[in-house]
């Protein structure tokens, strides 16, 4: 059954479609495979094996009833275990969360649920998703299903990160452990985990997904989105997970397009934007490669290239690093030890709260909560907190400047491939950059997608990143798809976590 | 701006974050690295630019002013570490 696990999106769709096989099926080859290949990757903390299998039968009544079918009837997805699902583990993998299962459905959940879709269990990710390289789960790291080509040609045992924060999603994705996972990103942890894996990442405009039901991390920059193996499947994905969602007062209420209807059409005439600032110190020669190549396909498929500026982009990951912990330290001051997750006791409340958060929350979260906590301190808000944000709006008018020239802009997803376990937890600020490319588009609210366009010298997977106006998912997608299709897609070498 | 120990204790304190005196003396100097690195925004001229408070231009919306959940104390106490009669125990907080 391991060939059903192996299917896109769109192809178990097909085939569940064409009674090729049963949902039951579909699901019992994924959970068959996450028993298999689970405890070598670490992408799942939780397994909902039987409401899966028990939605799958009932999705299998209603194809063969041939009534009532709905978009993703009978697919088995991985959600990340920041949505909150109720009655199901939900603890954005943070110790403080201890035992939380919502009473409550988030409203992304809630779409794919009512589309027809099964969720298979609660995937790992970056503690209160702060991390680029899952290394900060309390459940452990995650595990890359790609390895390294040694010199000799050999796949070497390192094991390497999947990204983050969202690295659960993009490892069992790139592992066949789903079909599809749900991912969120603040800045940058749907696509870099994606550009890791040979998976695509879509993070949608902010507000097109609603937040409802999402633990917060930095509310102006979260967002819900895909990690697909295929364009399509990212489309497919993200028609059910958008909605306006009156629970979400920063929801927008733009009618959801069909965007597989997109597909196909190509990207003849478009404007390709490729930013002058992007071309950083340090970045990889292959990386720089890549580009150029990915340059070259969008020319060759019709578009038109040109060079742009985007002046503040070097500001954007220190400006989000002011304003992520800020909005992180408030989102967080909810974990008080008395109305659900950890408790630690003490003499009295205030050292309740303090031993509670201290044994709840991990290193990274701390120092973030206290990075926030300080910038928004008496004396230090407008030098610190306001400052970043008066940069922010010159990253957003950077871009609306630019889409007046152009329609799309294309940059690689990270400066390099995936990297070893502990390699960069030592220097938070090397891990930082990780998100370089990827921050501007949560600062200026806009979609980005991240496709595999290639491999690194080391066999590892290297992304490009496709940015577009705000609500434009639709151009996003049909420049993605030019990319798949001139790339071709990757899969690990070797299926190790199998045996 | 390099942070001291003292102002350590002071943040955590106001985050409510009990911290260990060997985790005061890390978190000085990694909080001082990422607030030494922050600083290169004062390069930027930021002068006549309004600070941003939402990046897709919409009103916030309003909706009107009638209760349309609620009656869910068992749903609100479910995940309680401690609770009794519908209410959350905490120690004592008035002698």
């Amino acid at each position: 059954m391991t060939e059903l696990t192996k299917l896109t999106l769109a192809k178990a769709r097909a085939g569940l479609a064409n009674g090729n096989f049963t949902s039951t099926e579909l699901t019992n080859a994924f959970l068959t495979a996450i028993e298999a290949g689970n405890g070598d990757l670490n992408a799942y903390v939780t397994v909902t094996g039987d409401a899966a299998l028990a939605r799958a039968k009932e999705s299998d009544d209603r194809i063969a009833k041939g009534d009532d079918v709905r978009p993703l009837e009978g697919l088995p997805l991985g959600i990340k275990d920041l949505f909150s699902t109720e009655g199901v583990h939900t603890q954005a993998c943070s110790h403080v969360l201890d035992g939380f299962k919502p009473r409550y459905e988030s409203t992304v959940t809630a779409n794919l649920r009512d589309a027809g879709a099964i969720m298979l269990g609660k995937l790992n990710m970056d503690e209160f998703a702060m991390g680029s390289s899952n290394e900060t789960s309390y459940y452990g790291p995650v595990v890359n299903p790609w390895q390294r080509t040694n010199d000799n040609g050999d796949l070497s045992n390192d094991k390497l990160v999947p990204g983050g924060s969202s690295g659960g999603s993009s490892a069992s994705v790139a592992a066949d452990l789903c079909l599809a996972a749900t991912a969120s990103d603040t800045g940058g942890s749907i696509r870099q985990p994606a550009a890791l894996t040979g998976t695509v990442g879509l993070k949608p405009t902010y507000g097109r997904c609603s937040r409802y039901g999402m633990v917060a991390f930095a509310s102006s920059l979260d967002q819900a989105g895909p990690i697909t193996k295929t364009v399509e499947d990212a489309g497919l994905m993200l028609a059910q997970m958008a909605s306006h969602d009156l629970k979400d007062s920063t929801s927008v209420d733009v009618p959801v397009p069909d965007y597989t209807k997109v597909l196909g059409q190509g990207i003849k005439g478009l404007r390709i934007g490729v930013p002058k600032e992007y071309r950083i110190d340090g970045m990889a020669d292959e990386t720089e490669k890549l580009w150029q190549q990915g340059i070259d396909w969008l020319k060759d498929a019709g578009a038109t290239i040109h060079e742009i500026s985007l002046p503040h982009t070097k500001y954007a990951l220190p400006a989000y690093y002011i304003v992520a912990p800020a909005e992180a330290s408030s989102n967080l001051a909810r974990y008080d030890g008395v109305r659900y997750g950890l408790r630690v006791p003490g003499e009295d409340l205030i050292e309740t709260y303090e031993k509670s958060r201290a044994a709840g929350f991990g290193r990274e979260v701390k120092k973030r909560v206290l990075v926030g906590t300080f910038v928004l301190s008496a004396g230090f808000y407008d030098a610190y907190y306001t400052k970043a944000q008066k940069v922010r709006t010159l990253i957003k008018q950077d871009f609306d400047k630019a889409w007046e020239n152009v329609d799309l802009v294309l940059t690689p997803t990270t400066p390099s491939p995936a990297f070893a376990q502990g390699e960069k937890s030592g220097d938070p600020i090397a891990m930082y950059l990780e998100d370089i490319f990827t921050v501007t588009v949560n600062m200026a609210g806009l979609p980005g997608i991240s496709v595999p366009g290639g491999l690194s010298a080391e066999g590892t997977p290297l992304g490009l990143q496709l940015i577009a106006k705000p609500f434009d998912e639709e151009t996003l997608l049909r420049g993605g798809e030019v990319i798949e299709k001139a790339a071709g897609r990757f899969t690990p070498a070797a299926r190790w976590w199998q045996s | 701006m390099e942070v001291d120990e003292t102002t350590v204790r002071r943040i955590a304190r106001l985050a409510r974050i009990e911290v260990t005196d060997e985790e005061a003396a890390s978190l000085k100097g990694e909080l001082s690295g990422i607030l030494q690195w922050v600083e290169q925004l004062e390069e930027v001229n930021t002068d006549n630019v309004e600070p941003m408070t939402r990046v897709v231009p919409i009103a916030l919306k309003q909706r009107d002013d009638v209760v349309t959940d609620g009656e869910k104390v068992e749903d609100v106490i479910a995940n309680a570490p401690m609770s009794e009669d519908n209410f959350y125990v905490v120690p004592t907080v008035i002698e």
